[in-house]
């Protein structure tokens, strides 16, 4: 920010509140950011992959948090977009497909990698923040000239003008990406696709060997059409009897099968007989129904 | 007055996903630790361009976001066709590649 002007104090506090990472950043900052190393921490301490991937979601939203604070509000938005919107989700997703309950292995295969590797991490840490810390690093001016046109313009001016063509190699890198994704988990197929002409055939050869249904043709559908068709109605032969088979084989098996005799109007007149009622031809005594193909339902 | 807490921020989530990668079998959490390592890069890309005052950086942690979009797609591709040929996602398993 603009230095202020010497000498004059309460231009100095007023400038003190607008001045870049300083009063409510501050307290923003040490809100989140020991919560976010908490949360990174999962990634380490774990046990179920799980809940290491909740962390970094935790860890991934408190980026936006920060970069809105940093007067990256546009970056703020991509991170939960993009990360906490693709990538971790894309991750939870191929958690789920290899196996949420794989739990890691604690057997070492390098004798002592474990420590080595923590020791070396420390020394990381100590040493990037060593740097930092010791670094004179200058005052920070702050994006308010750069952010005059709101954020996301600025850095559109920038994208689309100066590295226009970084973002085009991007997008073949993108493109690229997904072809390579594709390729890589493509799964060959190992038996040949039962298209609607394999399946008629082998269904014919069962009724041929008299394994299989007692009819070709398909079952009945439910319901007395124009009247009702839910698919708990059987539906009624030219002489009012209900036909079982036209139910659902579930239904019929959880007993909500409906009697037509019950539903309203028409259709109990037809099954109770005193509607039309054309003469069935020496009717026997049981309903003669053909049983469909009971694999259907 | 300097960003320095937030590039101190940044270089101990680095550690964390460095320590990670070393530690964790498991290829999907190693992963992770490539993921937070990612992270923490545009933490500190995105305060130097406050520090700086241009919108360089924030251009280019958007292009690391872009990028990593496109490694975590590969590479989670990876995983799954190891884990349908060897049933197994722990990064000691496959030793094909020793010769």
């Amino acid at each position: 920010m603009i230095a202020a002007a010497p000498g004059t104090t309460a231009a100095a506090t007023a400038d003190a509140v607008g001045t870049v990472g300083s009063g409510a950043e501050l307290v923003l900052f040490w809100t989140v950011g020991p919560l976010m190393v908490v949360a990174a921490l999962a990634l380490l301490f774990a046990r179920k992959p799980v809940h290491a991937a909740v962390g970094l979601i935790f860890v991934m939203i408190g980026m936006a948090v920060l970069y809105t604070a940093l007067e990256a509000p546009f970056l703020g938005v991509a991170q939960v977009v993009v990360y906490t919107g693709a990538i971790m989700i894309l991750f939870v997703f191929v958690l789920m497909l290899v196996g949420v309950d794989a739990a890691d292995s604690v057997a070492e295969t390098i004798s002592g990698q474990r420590w080595i590797a923590v020791l070396l991490g420390l020394g990381l840490a100590a040493v990037l923040a060593g740097v930092v810390i010791t670094a004179t690093l200058p005052d920070a001016v702050g994006l308010e000239a750069a952010n005059e046109r709101t954020n996301p313009v600025g850095v559109a001016y920038e994208i689309f003008g100066r590295t226009v063509f970084t973002l085009e190699l991007v997008g073949v890198l993108l493109i690229t990406a997904a072809l390579g994704a594709i390729t890589l988990t493509h799964k060959e197929r190992l038996a040949a696709v039962r298209d609607q002409k394999a399946t008629v055939r082998l269904r014919q050869r069962a009724y041929a060997r008299g394994e299989g249904s007692q009819v070709l043709t398909p079952a009945p559908a439910p319901g007395v059409y124009a009247l009702s068709n839910a698919a708990d109605l059987p539906a009624l032969d030219p002489q009012g009897r209900p036909i079982d088979v036209s139910v659902p084989r579930v239904l019929r098996i959880r007993g909500q099968e409906r009697d037509p005799g019950t539903v309203e109007g028409h259709v109990a007149q037809i099954a109770s007989g005193s509607f039309v009622r054309p003469d069935a031809p020496d009717a026997p005594d049981g309903p003669d129904q053909p049983h469909g193909d009971e694999e259907q339902r | 007055m300097s960003l320095v807490h937030y590039l101190v921020l940044s270089g101990v989530l680095f550690s964390i996903g460095a320590i990670t990668v070393l530690v964790r079998r498991n290829a999907i959490l190693a992963f992770m630790g490539v993921e937070l390592m990612l992270n923490s890069c545009n933490l500190a890309l995105v305060a130097f361009s406050r520090i700086h005052g241009t919108l360089t950086g924030q251009v280019m942690a958007f292009y690391v976001m872009v990028v990593a979009a496109a490694e975590v797609v590969v590479g989670l591709a990876i995983i799954v066709s190891i884990y349908r040929a060897r049933r197994t996602v722990s990064v000691d398993e496959p030793s094909l590649l020793k010769g």
